[in-house]
């Protein structure tokens, strides 16, 4: 069974975590610590990662990358409004965000994958054996393009991303596998940049999603901002200094709002110390609780419409939610939590580290992939609804939102001039009435053969998969034939853009590469040779003693490779040792497994027990 | 080792699929599984939802049993399950999962599950077109005047609050239209199961499942519509 590890990719910190008999556990470094800040620096020594990385932020503000989670899947004109905030240079190129870092640019994804790979190598040292795949969280309310970006993140940094999982809904799982919750509960996560609500059902082992709502762009960022703005705002007044003027200044005084935040999570008044350029002294700020919080009020008024949207969409009152789960970092604060209990009349359970459950869920989630658990079952919505362009600019919607996924919807499309060769389809997610007012995904032109207008029936099927990603065909209804369709994403890197980002990626990596694949290499044939034992106590009563010895000896060739260095060897020999189980397999596959299932009914197998 | 036929999705071929396994070519006898190897097998895009969730083709379900198959149904073919498998496998997996989820939506809700029974039925429920109850035709036009006239009326008038009570009491009105149309849809659904029960095929029972599908036309249609005016109306006055 190939290890699958859980990783919670957030807009401030990051972690990675896996299953182990049982038990998700979070990966902490040498020093004990579990979360990895999701921050990137460009030194004159080349990138860094995390801890040391945050360091630069003031040091290095221009060349120091932080949030970068609130520009995955957006363009330039998405985030103008708050690009003032960031001290590092953002461009566009093709519909994507660029960040410039030295003579280079990035995209979001690329410098999401260097968090990717942080995490990756984390795992590896912490377990000592290769990780190529995962399960990486996103907001529920992520649109496609915002989960597609975190897939191609994962590309880039060599994972084979097998699901992306709602952040909510993976909390759930760490909570409901902790307490064997039953019931209708209530997740509300808010993170460093972004905020969700779920509202789920959870019986018998299946956790289905009723209604999610929420906003990628309300976090604890937006909570520091309002501090970093009256800080900046009296500086101004009582110095007479512009700070905007001076990028390191101005991420010492978004540090310290941040502090300050955090700090009157605990106590009631605490004072805010920052340092001024040009030897102007300090400013010192005491601060109450009560003052951040009226501070900050609209910003938790703000997580309250999705919260009753959703409630809405799930046909329930907030008297019908029996448990409500805080999830971020950002839920820390007591306002939040008062309001939180306002709304839902309960008090809200935070057991749980809220800057983990995340990742611990997201490792839930690994293990039912691997094979591991059985017994649990995510069944997740897509949270915005899908459709296409019509007439007038209108959007027609084809998969509402809070619709289990998989989800899929077909529309049949045909031709109004005689001879016409093609139909353009822009697909759209949102949930407003007009075109212009909804997210653009993509657009593609479908190709139909030249003939009377009217007569062409093209059938193109909308999917929506398990990771909430949109997936289109087509079919030429009279001829059966179906089409392969170039999609070109709005607010996406392009197929070719992300293979070229791999094997930039791997450039960079080479050295490590060839240690990689031997890892790989004697970590794969561990597992063959293990899987091979076990075939033979079941099953060599099964076959010849000819075939037995020959089984014996490939066994013996793997095992003598796997101390060798030679990564192709091994390769080579595992690919000897299949040949020679083939037939032992195939007998085993016809009677012993056969029965076992056979005698179950398929209730048996699929119940939750 | 693994044979990977790839799976069309013409008509013909999933008629084969059907009848045969896609992997080992042995007639299947199980349900959504092949009985030899075990491999999951594509739920045809021609079985109605009622048959696909193992329901017989009724309008009164029970929800809890409903949701029961559901899950069952979801345990066997979420993709969730099927990352080891082949891709052929993955991909029956998410084409059923996604058959599955719609069949399960459409059924959950009477309003939909009713229109659905409609389009197997009788066809083409897209073209029903929302009209108002016939004895209500009137009342609605007195009803669109009254709102125009209020939207025009100034906030404060006189005139507003008088106009105000009136949309309210119509508002009233046509919510116990609507609780009464419910009544009378299960009513229709009733009546619809028990004649499936009965499974007659002379023409006195044909006559009388025209009529109930006729009927029941005539109900969501009529639905449809006065909801369409209260929420027109919910949105106006408030």
């Amino acid at each position: 069974m190939v290890r699958i590890v859980g990783i919670d990719l957030g807009t401030t910190n990051s972690l990675v975590a896996y299953m182990a008999e049982g038990h998700p556990r979070v990966i902490p470094d040498r020093h004990d610590r579990t979360m990895v800040p999701s921050v990137v620096a460009m030194t004159d020594n080349g990138l860094i990662v995390g801890n040391p990385a945050k360091e630069h932020l003031t040091r290095n503000p221009e060349r120091t990358v932080y949030s970068v989670k609130r520009f995955m899947g957006k363009s330039l004109e998405d985030v103008r409004g708050e690009l003032a905030y960031f001290p590092y240079h953002l461009t566009e190129q093709g519909g994507v965000i660029r960040i410039k870092l030295g003579e280079k640019t990035y995209s979001p994804p690329q410098i999401s994958a260097m968090i990717l790979k942080e995490l990756k190598q984390r795992a590896e040292a912490h377990l000592g054996e290769s990780i190529t795949k995962a399960v990486i969280t996103v907001p529920a309310y992520f649109n496609d393009s915002q989960r597609q970006a975190t897939k191609d993140a994962g590309m880039i940094a060599g994972l084979d991303v097998l699901r992306i999982i709602n952040e909510p809904t993976a909390a759930s799982l760490a909570y409901g596998l902790q307490q064997k919750t039953q019931g209708t509960i209530a997740v509300y996560d808010l993170g460093g940049g972004t905020f969700d609500i779920s509202i789920l059902k959870l019986k018998n082992g299946i956790f289905e999603v009723l209604a999610t709502n929420g906003d990628t762009h309300l976090g604890g960022d937006d909570f520091d901002r309002q501090l970093a703005d009256l800080f900046v705002k009296e500086i101004r007044e009582q110095h007479g200094l512009d700070l905007n003027a001076y990028p390191d200044h101005m991420q010492a005084v978004r540090l310290e709002a941040e502090q300050t935040k955090i700090r009157l999570s605990d106590e009631l008044k605490t004072t805010a110390l920052i340092d001024l350029p040009d030897g102007k002294g300090r400013y010192s700020k005491d601060l109450t609780r009560d003052q951040l919080e009226s501070l900050t009020m609209n910003l938790v008024e703000r997580t309250l419409g999705p919260c009753r949207l959703a409630l809405k969409d799930a046909c329930l009152i907030p008297n019908d939610i029996d448990e409500v789960v805080l999830v971020g970092g950002s839920t820390r604060m007591p306002l939040v939590r008062r309001q939180v209990e306002a709304l839902f009349g309960k008090q809200p359970h935070c057991e749980l580290n809220p800057d983990e459950v995340v990742a611990l869920g997201a490792s839930v989630q690994a293990d039912i992939l691997s094979g591991g658990t059985t017994d649990l079952l995510l069944l997740d919505v897509t949270p915005l609804s899908l459709g296409i362009e019509t007439m007038g600019g209108v959007m027609s919607s084809l998969i509402r939102r809070n619709t289990t996924i998989p989800a899929s919807a077909k529309e049949m499309f045909t031709t109004y001039v005689d001879g016409q060769t093609g139909v353009d389809i822009h697909i759209l997610q949102g949930e407003r009435e007009l075109v212009k007012d909804n997210r653009s995904l993509a657009r593609f032109r479908l190709k139909v053969p030249p003939l009377p207008a009217g007569v062409p029936r093209i059938e193109v099927t909308f999917l929506i998969d398990a990771n909430g990603i949109l997936n289109v065909s087509a079919r030429d209804v009279r001829t059966g034939d179906t089409q392969s369709l170039a999609v070109k994403p709005s607010y996406g890197l392009s197929d070719d853009e992300v293979e070229r980002m791999i094997g930039e990626s791997y450039k960079f990596a080479s050295d490590d590469l060839k240690a990689r694949q031997l890892i790989e290499g004697r970590t794969e044939a561990e597992a063959i040779l293990m899987a091979t034992e076990k075939a033979l106590k079941q099953g060599s009563h099964l076959v010849g003693e000819e075939e037995l010895s020959s089984i014996r000896s490939a066994m013996a060739a793997v095992e003598a490779a796997k101390s060798g260095t030679d990564h192709k060897a091994i390769r080579a020999k595992m690919a000897d040792l299949e040949k020679a189980t083939h037939h032992l397999a195939e007998v085993l596959m016809d009677t012993s497994l056969k029965e076992a299932l056979e005698n179950k009914k398929l209730s048996e197998l699929t119940s939750g027990r | 080792m693994d044979h990977q036929h790839t799976h069309g999705s013409s008509p013909r071929e999933l008629q084969m699929a059907r009848s045969m396994c896609w992997h080992c070519q042995s007639e299947v006898s199980g349900e959504y599984f092949c009985d030899r190897c075990v491999k999951v097998q594509p739920v045809s895009k021609e079985l109605d939802y009622f048959t696909c969730l193992g329901f017989p083709r009724r309008l009164t379900i029970d929800q809890r049993q409903l949701e029961a198959k559901f899950y069952e149904l979801s345990r066997a073919f979420h993709p969730d399950f099927y990352q080891n498998k082949s891709a052929a496998e993955q991909t029956i997996s998410l084409g059923n999962s996604a058959l599955l989820n719609t069949a399960y939506r459409t059924l959950r809700d009477p309003i939909e599950r009713a229109e659905y029974l409609l389009d197997l039925e009788a066809g083409s429920v897209k073209q029903i077109r929302n009209s108002p109850p016939a004895d209500l035709f009137e009342e609605i036009l007195e009803l669109q005047d009254t709102l125009n006239e209020y939207r025009a009326a100034g906030r404060t008038s006189e005139t507003e609050s008088t106009l105000r009570a009136k949309l309210q009491s119509e508002r009233n009105m046509l919510e116990q239209r609507q609780r009464d149309m419910e009544v009378a849809l299960q009513h229709l659904f009733v009546q619809w199961d028990a004649l499936q029960d009965r499974g007659e095929a002379t023409s006195q029972a044909r006559a009388e499942r025209n009529r109930i599908l006729k009927e029941m036309r005539e109900n969501l249609s009529n639905r449809t519509y006065v909801k369409n005016i209260v929420s027109d109306l919910v949105s106006t006055v408030g």
